[in-house]
């Protein structure tokens, strides 16, 4: 085993994780299905959910966390990279061609 | 004499060992699978973000998914978080050398994501026989007169972004899964996938779309037969950990899926 790998492998810890998984998908579906929020909040906010939901994931069951600094910067910072310069791309265009009547674009 | 030579030319070419420290501190396998997966994430940006650029742009968005399909959904969604959980228990039984422990878990990991497909393959069949479709699919004939066939007439950037979306990701699942049974159990996985593969085409009703779907299965036999003859291995804790991360992405990826497709179109009695 290389020796990034070598870390505190208390399995304990991973089921948290797939706890704290399980409980924030829970949260998700009770926003979701009981319309807590108007719309453009309520993609917001599972976004949120969703990016935390996926650092968990990436950070300790992909184990990135235990990397060396170099590779998890690189990786984070690349796709994040792609990511923004997507959003640029995309969504200034859905905004422009918005009907604009109430200035509301999700229904 | 000749070791002698070597030395001089390592000395005079300032190479200080016979391998270079990698850079990442990590084996090229797990390099070139991080590299994979981010260059993947891009796919599924891309579609992830037509879906939500169609979804942000058509009024009034379709939202047909009943308590029953988010029901579903979440279900889906446990399945793929308890199977991330049992991957990482197969890779820590790899690490220490407990081969029927990696077997075990990896077969557990196995079982999650194909319940995960059946789950999905299920709503899709439903949301198909109700008229959601798209062009070049098999239909049934409820799905002329289903409650969702008009969504397909009238919006359908709905049918096509979320169809794209989740095959793109059923794939990837059926991927994984194949992955780990390669992994786990080598050449013996071949005639299971067969099986698989020559029982779904018969058993499934050819009006339903996984009668031509189930084909991916013997494609994937073809390719897991050439990799299995032409490079026969024991594969080792690294490669469990490798696929690890594969089949961690395959569950990261849904976990946006999951929002922005159905939870953000779900359907309010």
């Amino acid at each position: 085993m290389h020796d990034a790998a070598v870390h505190d492998d208390s399995k304990g810890q991973y089921f948290w994780v797939w706890g704290a998984l399980l409980v924030l998908t829970a949260i998700e579906v009770v926003l979701g299905y009981r319309q807590v929020f108007e719309p453009i909040r309520m993609l917001q906010v599972l976004l949120i959910l969703s990016v935390i939901k996926s650092a968990l994931i990436i950070g300790y069951f992909m184990h990135l966390k235990f990397e060396k600094s170099l590779m998890r910067w690189m990786l984070v910072l690349s796709v994040t990279a792609c990511f923004v310069i997507m959003y640029f791309f995309f969504f200034p265009d859905a905004g422009r061609v918005l009907p604009p009547p109430n200035g509301v674009g999700l229904q | 004499m000749a070791d002698a030579a070597i030395q001089h030319n390592a000395v005079e070419h300032g190479l200080t060992g016979e391998y270079e420290a990698p850079l990442f501190g990590a084996y090229s396998k797990k390099v070139g699978m991080w590299l994979f997966l981010a260059s993947d994430s891009l796919t599924f940006g891309a579609l992830l973000f037509a879906f939500s650029y169609n979804r942000i742009y058509t009024t009034p968005w379709p939202t047909p998914f009943h308590v029953a399909s988010i029901t579903n959904a979440t279900i889906m969604t446990a399945c793929l978080l308890s199977s991330s959980l049992t991957m990482v228990m197969g890779v820590f039984a790899a690490q220490r050398g407990d081969r029927t422990w990696t077997r075990y878990w990896l077969l557990a990991t196995m079982a999650f994501g194909t319940a995960f497909i059946v789950l999905h393959g299920m709503e899709w069949t439903k949301l198909i026989g109700e008229g959601l479709t798209i062009p070049g699919f098999p239909r049934p004939a409820t799905a002329a007169t289903g409650e969702l066939a008009d969504v397909s007439k009238n919006v359908p950037q709905f049918p096509a972004t979320f169809f794209g979306l989740t095959a793109m990701h059923m794939l990837h699942v059926t991927i994984g899964v194949i992955y780990l049974g390669v992994v786990a159990f080598r050449k013996w996985f071949l005639p299971v996938l067969a099986v698989l593969w020559i029982g779904g085409y018969f058993l499934i009703p050819s009006d339903n779309i996984f009668h031509y779907g189930i084909h991916a299965l013997g494609l994937a036999l073809v390719v897991s037969a050439v990799i299995l003859f032409l490079k026969p291995k024991d594969y080792d804790a690294h490669d469990v950990e490798v696929s690890g991360l594969y089949w961690h992405f395959v569950d990261l990826v849904w976990m946006f899926i999951f929002p922005l497709v159905y939870l953000m179109s779900t359907k309010i009695n």
